[in-house]
């Protein structure tokens, strides 16, 4: 579904964030990628929908190398791919519904945009999706009236009314309350397995990660050093991916929220 | 372990501390600095000395003075009521109209101008465009313009028109690079073209600081229309200008009485508005 081969990015600093990233992601697979802060975790999703210009290497989604594209074909591959950010990045002034409706520009003509006339099967998407992320009733309300958690929701029906085949998550959780981040990161795994979607989740929180993915992918300094599955993620790759720390309170605490996922 | 920190006094003495927390100065050398403050007081009464006042003059000249503010106390409108009507309905005709046009020229201009959603070549197109406006003062322009379009408000509207562009182009353009990027981007993300992204991501942003700029651009476009008329631009200046010659300074003070008022109704306005828009 996702191929990246040899994916790399250097900025014009000469900060080298990406060297040669090779990764795979069939359909329907949740991806997990953990690393340090400034490992490039953030460069690798923009690189894939170009929001930043890879240096070199291609990224392949389906067939299509999205390297080579021109802004059109460009724009037109974007659709294909759904992004949620840390921040929610909903365009604040505008309603909820606006900013669902917003997922749909890359389908529809200028003037129909700017006049807010999208097509009657969008709108019922929109409110469809609202209803599946639980914001039915918010759908007139401002984007910046609503809580953080809301406010992510809206963010995740942004991206799933483009119809995506990919996810792009970028810390999704990072500004959220724990009990928040939790729903937010079931909501994303339960739709993404209802919709078959392939997922590159960009997660600081190691714990989280485990609960809810099948495949974590560990970046340090740009560089792949961990493919695994949940259950191998060691003290000695976390060691191995933020360098020395006592691990052992982070496993612990692993198996203990497993616990409590059960009895609920 | 204990901490060190500059904040705590436990293990350095309090003032030891104190000192650290005295406010640097703006330069650092004293001596340049007192070089400089004394260069500054010298140069300040070298510049007093070299001003010359032929108080004689001034002496006659605070008698006409002395009748100008004396003509405050019995505005005359009556007898020119006509002209000032027929000014203050031009000046607030061209004032409007040069705010809507340049509104209207100074949006696609202010995203050109823009550096974050720009490209280079059209950067710099907009912002000469914005640098030449900016550069021309509105009398020079009016001026120029009277020369060409002859007497009248067409010359005033055509000024303040070109005027408003390099306001609020440069204003736009920089709140436009000042915005959240990330809402912006998210919109991106979504596969939107280039118009889609400003209506969508960065519009949104901009909206209200427009709409406050564009109200405060009438109110500097209606004062600017009173001072045109003393180069012959039309409005309610040319009407003020007119009584000065004629030394009606009661009808001027009237003149002025009414440009006081419509500027604070103006203000009172543009206040009302940018309430509603936050």
């Amino acid at each position: 579904m996702l191929r990246l081969e040899k994916l790399t990015k250097t900025y014009k600093t000469g900060d080298k964030a990406l060297t040669a990233v090779d990764l795979e992601v069939p359909l329907g697979q949740l991806v997990a990628l953990i690393g340090p802060s400034g490992a490039g975790k953030s460069t690798l999703i923009r690189c894939i929908n170009r929001l930043v210009e890879p240096t070199s290497g291609s990224v392949y989604l389906g067939d299509v190398d999205l390297t080579r594209l021109g802004s059109g074909r460009l724009r037109k591959e974007r659709r294909r791919m759904g992004m949620i950010f840390q921040e929610y990045a909903l365009v604040e002034r505008l309603t909820v519904m606006e900013n669902v409706l917003s997922g749909r520009l890359g389908y529809v003509g200028f003037w129909r945009s700017l006049f807010r006339k999208f097509p009657q099967k969008d709108v019922d998407e929109a409110f469809r999706l609202l209803d599946r992320v639980g914001l039915l009733e918010m759908a007139d309300k401002r984007a910046d009236e609503l809580s953080g958690g809301q406010r992510q929701r809206v963010g995740i029906a942004r991206a799933l009314i483009q119809d995506p085949a990919l996810l792009l998550v970028d810390e999704p959780t990072a500004s959220l309350d724990p009990k928040t981040s939790r729903q937010i990161m079931r909501l994303i795994t339960e739709l993404c397995a209802e919709r078959q979607l392939a997922a590159i989740v960009n997660i600081h929180d190691v714990a989280l990660a485990q609960m809810f993915v099948q495949r974590i992918v560990g970046l340090k300094k740009g560089v792949l050093v961990f493919d695994g599955k949940p259950s191998d993620l060691t003290a000695e790759v976390l060691t191995e991916i933020y360098g020395e720390e006592d691990w052992s309170e982070t496993i612990q605490k692993i198996e203990d929220e497993d616990e409590i996922g059960v009895v609920k | 372990m204990k901490t060190k920190s500059v904040w705590s006094n436990d293990d350095c003495p309090g003032q030891q501390a104190r000192e650290a927390l005295e406010k640097a100065p703006f330069i650092a050398s004293p001596a340049l600095r007192w070089a400089l403050f004394i260069g500054a007081v010298l140069y300040l009464i070298a510049a007093m000395y070299s001003i010359e006042v032929n108080w004689a003059r001034v002496y006659r000249g605070l008698d006409r003075g002395w009748q100008f503010v004396a003509a405050f106390s019995n505005p005359d409108f009556a007898s020119r009521a006509y002209e000032i009507r027929v000014g203050l309905t031009e000046s607030v005709v061209m004032a409007l109209a040069s705010t809507i046009v340049g509104i209207g020229i100074s949006i696609p201009i202010g995203l050109g101008a823009a550096r974050n959603i720009s490209i280079l070549p059209v950067y710099l197109v907009c912002r000469s465009i914005v640098a030449l406006s900016r550069a021309l003062n509105e009398i020079v322009v009016a001026i120029l313009l009277v020369a060409i379009f002859g007497f009248g408000p067409l010359a005033g509207f055509l000024t303040l028109s070109f005027a408003t562009i390099g306001f609020l182009s440069k204003l736009l353009a920089e709140e436009i690079e000042n915005m959240d990027k990330v809402q912006a981007e998210a919109i991106r993300a979504t596969g939107a073209s280039w118009l889609q992204r400003y209506v969508f991501g960065v519009h949104p942003q901009v909206v209200p600081r427009l709409i406050g700029l564009s109200v405060y651009r009438l109110d500097i476009n209606f004062r600017e229309s009173a001072v045109l008329g003393i180069v012959g631009a039309g409005g309610i200046g040319a009407t003020l200008n007119t009584s000065f010659d004629r030394y009606e300074f009661d009808t001027a003070a009237a003149i002025l009485l009414v440009i006081i008022v419509a500027v604070m109704a103006l203000e009172y306005l543009s206040g009302i508005v940018r309430a509603k828009v936050q």
